[in-house]
Formats: structure tokens, sequence, C-alpha cells
């Protein structure tokens, strides 16, 4: 069987959490919340999932307990939780940007806001989910810092690095991570059937591409079958991700 | 004791142009929405909101009340982008105080507890601190001499919330899943008005409340100021358990231009807002 590009993107979204513990998953999209519930399904069973409002949930809605905002703001800073936030932007040292596009006293698009980006980045680790990779949202310079970067960390302080941490990024192409000497975006994986040419060519910025650059690893067959006929049977992922 | 039950026009007319607002709920979730209908009927405007922002910033966008809104995102939930505020920013309508949400959460903190500020490990590092060039820092006195940014209070000359229930007093209950921060914008303001679905004669020993958790008597009478009973008063944002949000209203005020909406929806008082939404889902055919 085939394993289609959104399979790929669910095994690379599940691997973020893979040995975190007892701590929150909040997916935010379609892909990294099938990634979460596999990742919880299999390799990370001690993961705690929301009902996407207040109630901490188990695989089968069953409710465990509650999480109003309030408290869940306390996991943030408490640093029990690993979130994938989305991106409109995002540049080479990690720092993101949903708030707004252009000049933020006059936006030429008004976006979310900047949400919890800058609390998530300075408390617990946060990672991001880029469904459609491009040079629009891989740029050179996010025109709002919401989530705060690796060079912007640095510059800020011990209090902001203390806890700041860019566990990955996952797109339609591939994984990146910041496991470079000066933090800057690096390539990790390609999903199979994706080229180093054209993960450059869709990336705003020169990305770091280490001489061999492994695939992102295949899902299990076990794996596949759980994705395909009880975490998603119908077929959603094919709308975030073609293929 | 006093009966603080009011009309919504009584509640909305002791409010004045110039205010600083508070509004409780949380994106597209138990918003007060009919007081904001309330609101939008008088010529209130200058306002400095404070909000989770929903469609009640998108409302009082669109029709020029703002000028200053204070929050950290405008949403619809369900509808991420609201397109009322974005048209409003998008056109310099008003100016913007944004902050991150631990911020915004511990700015109500503060005012509730009558402190300056509260320190809070969020805005270092981001462009947070470029666009509001007053937030100040705090270094800790203890020997970690972290830093930190000192939130200001956000403190409020009134606020607006809406509940699941309340009594003639001022003690409000919430039967859904989250309280959102209702009680701090209550607590953080000169004077809150406070919409229930229904109003009972105690929510102590009411139906349904009589069997639902102590922990559900949210709001205190000490920091309730109005009462207003205002039937299906979140519409057309959730109010669980009462009711869901209305997707397809909402989906239909996204998508329609504000003119149009505020003539079939916002030309009346409540009750003619109430009886529009009836008759179009009759159209509907639902």
């Amino acid at each position: 069987m085939t394993v289609t590009r959104a399979e790929y993107c669910v095994i690379a979204c599940a691997e973020a959490w893979r040995d975190n513990g007892e701590v929150l998953a909040s997916p935010m999209g379609l892909i990294p919340a099938l990634g979460a519930r596999l990742a919880k399904r299999t390799f990370s069973p001690d993961l705690l999932l929301t009902d996407g409002e207040a109630m901490l949930v188990g695989l089968d809605g069953t409710v465990e307990g509650w999480l109003p905002y309030r408290q869940h703001l306390t996991m943030v800073t408490g640093g029990r939780r690993h979130v994938m936030m989305g991106a409109s932007q995002i540049d080479r040292f990690g720092n993101q940007n949903i708030s707004c596009i252009g000049d933020w006293a006059r936006p030429k698009r008004q976006l979310l806001g900047v949400r919890g980006g800058p609390v998530n980045t300075l408390n617990n680790p946060t990672s991001y989910w880029v469904p459609k990779h491009s040079a629009r949202v891989f740029v050179e310079k996010v025109d709002m810092v919401c989530g705060v970067g690796y060079d912007r960390a640095a510059a800020a302080g011990p209090s902001v690095t203390r806890f700041h941490r860019i566990p990955r990024v996952v797109s339609d192409l591939g994984v990146f991570d910041f496991a470079t000497p000066d933090h800057a975006m690096r390539l990790a994986s390609l999903h199979p059937g994706v080229t180093v040419e054209q993960v450059q060519e869709a990336t705003g910025f020169a990305l770091h591409v280490p001489d061999e650059v492994p695939y992102t690893r295949e899902p299990t067959s076990a794996e596949l079958d759980l994705i395909r006929s009880v975490i998603d049977p119908e077929g959603a992922r094919r709308r975030e991700v073609d293929g | 004791m006093s009966d603080k039950t009011m009309s919504a026009e009584e509640a909305v007319g002791r409010l004045e142009s110039g205010m600083t607002l508070g509004i409780g709920g949380w994106g597209s979730r138990r918003k007060p929405m009919a007081l904001v209908r309330a609101l939008l009927r008088t010529s209130i405007t200058d306002l400095t909101v404070v909000s989770y922002g929903g469609p009640d910033v998108g409302l009082l966008a669109a029709t020029g009340r703002i000028r200053k809104l204070v929050t950290a995102f405008v949403t619809l939930d369900s509808i991420p982008l609201e397109p009322h505020y974005r048209a409003a920013r998008e056109r310099g309508a008003f100016e913007l105080t944004e902050v991150d949400e631990a911020m915004f959460m511990w700015g109500l903190h503060a005012a509730a507890n009558r402190l300056p500020f509260l320190p809070v490990r969020a805005g270092l590092g981001s462009d947070v601190m470029r666009i509001n060039p007053g937030l100040r820092t705090v270094a800790s006195p203890y020997e970690d001499a972290e830093t930190f940014v000192a939130m200001p209070a956000l403190r409020l000359d009134a606020a607006l919330v809406h509940m699941n229930r309340a009594d003639r007093l001022g003690n409000g209950q919430y039967l859904g899943p989250d309280p959102y921060f209702d009680d701090l914008l209550c607590e953080a303001a000169d004077a809150a008005y406070v919409s229930c679905e229904r109003l009972v004669d105690n929510v102590g020993t009411a139906e349904p409340a009589k069997e639902a958790a102590p922990q559900t008597l949210l709001l205190k009478r000490s920091s309730v100021t109005g009462v207003i009973e205002t039937p299906n008063g979140a519409h057309f944002t959730s109010c669980a358990p009462d009711y869901g949000r209305d997707e397809a209203f909402q989906k239909l005020y996204a998508t329609t231009p504000y003119g149009q909406f505020a003539e079939r929806f916002l030309g009346g008082d409540e009750q003619h807002y109430q009886r529009a939404v009836l008759d179009w889902r009759k159209e509907r055919g639902q």
C-alpha cells in the first residue's frame, strides 16, 4: 500500500510528541490533531488531550479532567504542555507570525492576532505545522513576531531562553529543526517523494541542508491501519494535504 | 437587599462615550450579545474595548464605536477571521493594544486585585514589546534576578458578561464547560452588567442549579451592578448547555455586508432581532 503525503505528515507530527511523558498535547490544525492521537495511541500513551473546549478527554472521548482556559494557561507557564501551532509566516530562527501581514500599524491583511504565541514560546515546547510550504510562509523576516524564535530569545536574555524550545517544524514537504550551531533552521528530513531542491525553492531563506538528508520515517503497518481505520476513517487529512 | 434587575436599555444607558468597557466570553463563546446589540442602539462611541474578541468586537468595529481595542485576538472560532474586525483594522479605524492571551489575563488579575501590574513570562522577545512601547519590565528582587514583563492592570469602567442563570441580587451562574474570565472582568470593573438566559429566585436553590457543583456559582453579587434577563442573549455565539453556536447564522453574519445584515436583523429592539432570526430560519426551512 502506498503511503500518502498526508500520512507522512501525520507521522512527522506524531513524532513531535515522542518521549514527552505526561504532558498536554495541544495540536492546532487537523493533521497535528491526528498526529497527537496517533502518538497517544502508540508510543506516547501518557499524553493528555482536550476536546477543543475545556475538558480533558481520553481517545474515546471519555472525560478525565477539566481544563478551562485559566488552568490551560497555567499548564503553559508550568511547562507541562507541548503545543503545535500554525504559522502564517516563519523565519530561519523560528520566529512565527499569526497576527497580520504588512505593517502592524496599518496591516495589509489582518489575521488572528498574537494569541498565545508569546507565552507559549517562552514557557513550553512549541512546534509548528505548515500545511502548504511556500516562500510566502517561510520568509527571511516575519512581519510581526508572535512566537519567539531562537535569535530573538537569545537577544532578550536568560528569562526568555530559560524554557524556550522549538522542537520541530513540520510542513507538507518535510521536517525542520534548529539543531545547528546558531540555531538556524535545518532540513531534518524530507517526506518521501520530495527533493531538496523543491524545498529550497519553496523557502524564502537559505536553509541549512546537511550532506545527507534522511527521509521522514515510514509508518508501521499498524500505524497506517490506525490512521486509515480508526483515527481518520473519513480521510479528512486529504483536505489539508493533497496526495 | 436591592433588586438589581433592569432592562438592557437601562444597563447600556448607564454607559458613556469614552468609557473603558470589558466584554466577557471568549471568541464566539458566551458573549453578552444582547447587551452589545442594545449598545448598538445607543449613540455611545469612542470606547476602549477590552475583550478576548469575537463578534462583539466585530459589531462594535463595524459601527465605528471603538477608539481603542485591547485584545490578544479576534475570531469567530469556527470561522477563524472576524470579517468586520479585519476590515476595520485594514482601514486603520481604531487604535490597537495587542497583547498575549496570558498577559491579558494577568492584566485582569492585577485590576481585580487592585495592583498596578503583575509580572508575567510572556511578551519579551516578541513584537508585543515593539508595538506597545509603554510596556515596562520588572526584575525579580530575589536571587534568581529574572526579568519579566510588568503587565499593567486592565482596569475597566464597566463590564458586560453573559451567564446561564442569575438572580435578582446579582449572583451569577455558568453551566457550561468554561467560566472564561467573566468573574475577573466583573471584579476588574467599577460596574458590571450581567445578562442571563434565565432569571431565577436564588441561584443556589433553583433548578438545575441545585444539582450543579457549587463552583458553577461564578459571580458574587458584591461585584455585580445590574442583572438583565435576555433569553437567547448570547446568540449567535455558544451558550452551553442552553444552546450551541448558531453556525449557520454565524456564517450568514460573516458573509453578509454589514449594512445589509444590520438592516435585516439590527433595525429594531432585541425582540425584533430574535424574531428576525426565527423568520430567517423559517425561510431556510428549519
